[in-house]
């Protein structure tokens, strides 16, 4: 009788380990979309037509000219910042150095800080801070651009820039870490700020990781 | 029966004893000043010093260096108060960045964080006066 109860609560407990296993998990879609109809075989198909971070030529850390070829086949994390930033950018860099070093070396994934600082953070500047901050491969790339590219730029990540004289360091901005996939579509966004949200960020790149293998 | 319950209840008592006797050798006031600065130290200094003082990278130096503490203790108000620029060695390792200064902060309230930085992330066993470190700052450069 107890072996019968024992096996019995056995199969109870391993049902529900499998009924846990839900359907591979993915992660959304952000911005907005729009829907376009085309004829397949005689048929009406819709599609639908997902927000993409436009083409863009910024100067990284190097002095080269960098653009979306970069970023081709990779999933990477963009975010807004500057060098001498007081308020919310060490954090946010702090926690994203965490990624970098997470998945240093992944060829799958990179990461691209934007300098809102058009007039100081140039080029040598941003080599300086990366050397210092210990990034020391290209797979963190940081850019610099004229006002209008930079903060137009922000506005297609969704990612608040301003010039305001009154807030620490000349700037405001929000922190915001911004998975792009290689199809270029927003899939995520994450305060770095917030520790538990960074604790998602590491964890939902390795769910679309899984989506591009 | 009765050796064995002795036995046992002593040694709860000598394990409570280890217990309180570790939590700290610091002062009653040593603590709260250290407990004040530790919000002080959130809104001012975390962002760049990190919530353990660990600093970031080349960067921000930790604040964990007690012979800089020791060295520069009369500097320390200065600092927080002034800001500094130009390179520093902490810990072996030379920095420099510049470090903007919260010139709002009052004496006591740099006692506080002062404090709580040397005590936590140092090994200091005692506080800043608030006095200390009005006559710090008299003679800031």
């Amino acid at each position: 009788m107890n072996r019968l109860l024992g096996s019995a609560l056995f199969a109870v407990l391993l049902s529900g380990v499998f009924a846990c296993s839900s359907p591979e998990r993915k992660l959304p879609i952000y911005g907005e979309r729009s829907t376009v109809e085309k004829e397949v075989d005689g048929k009406v198909q819709v599609d639908t037509v997902y927000q993409t971070i436009p083409d863009f030529a910024f100067l990284n850390q190097d002095s080269v000219l960098l653009t979306q070829d970069f970023f081709k086949d990779k999933i990477y994390v963009a975010n807004f910042f500057f060098t001498h930033c007081p308020s919310i950018c060490p954090t946010m860099q702090r926690n994203l150095l965490k990624a970098y070093e997470k998945y240093k070396g992944n060829p799958k994934i990179a990461f691209l800080s934007h300098s809102i600082d058009f007039k100081y953070d140039q080029p040598y500047i941003l080599k300086d801070y990366a050397n210092k901050l210990g990034v020391d491969n290209d797979q963190w790339q940081f850019v610099t651009g004229t006002k209008q590219a930079i903060y137009g730029m922000a506005d297609k990540y969704l990612v608040y820039t301003k010039e305001d004289a009154s807030v620490p360091g000349g700037y405001d901005h929000s922190g915001y870490l911004v998975i792009i996939d290689p199809e270029k579509r927003m899939r995520g966004a994450y305060d770095g700020t917030n520790q538990e949200q960074v604790d998602k960020l590491l964890e939902d790149l390795d769910v679309i990781l899984k989506e591009y293998q | 029966m009765l050796i064995r319950s002795t036995l046992y209840i002593s040694s709860i008592i000598g394990a409570l004893y280890l217990l309180f006797s570790c939590q700290s050798d610091l002062s009653i006031k040593t603590m709260q000043y250290a407990t004040n600065g530790q919000k002080l130290y959130v809104t001012h200094c975390q962002n760049c010093h990190g919530a353990q003082g660990e600093g970031l990278g080349q960067l921000y130096p930790p604040l964990t260096d007690d012979q800089f503490f020791t060295q520069h203790r009369e500097q320390l108000a200065c600092i927080v108060k002034n800001g500094m620029a130009g390179e520093i060695t902490v810990n072996g390792k030379t920095y420099n960045q510049q470090m903007p200064g919260v010139p709002q902060m009052s004496a006591i309230d740099i006692a506080y964080v002062l404090t709580y930085v040397t005590t936590t992330f140092g090994k200091s066993k005692t506080h800043f006066s608030q006095e200390e470190i009005e006559a710090f700052l008299a003679k800031c450069k």
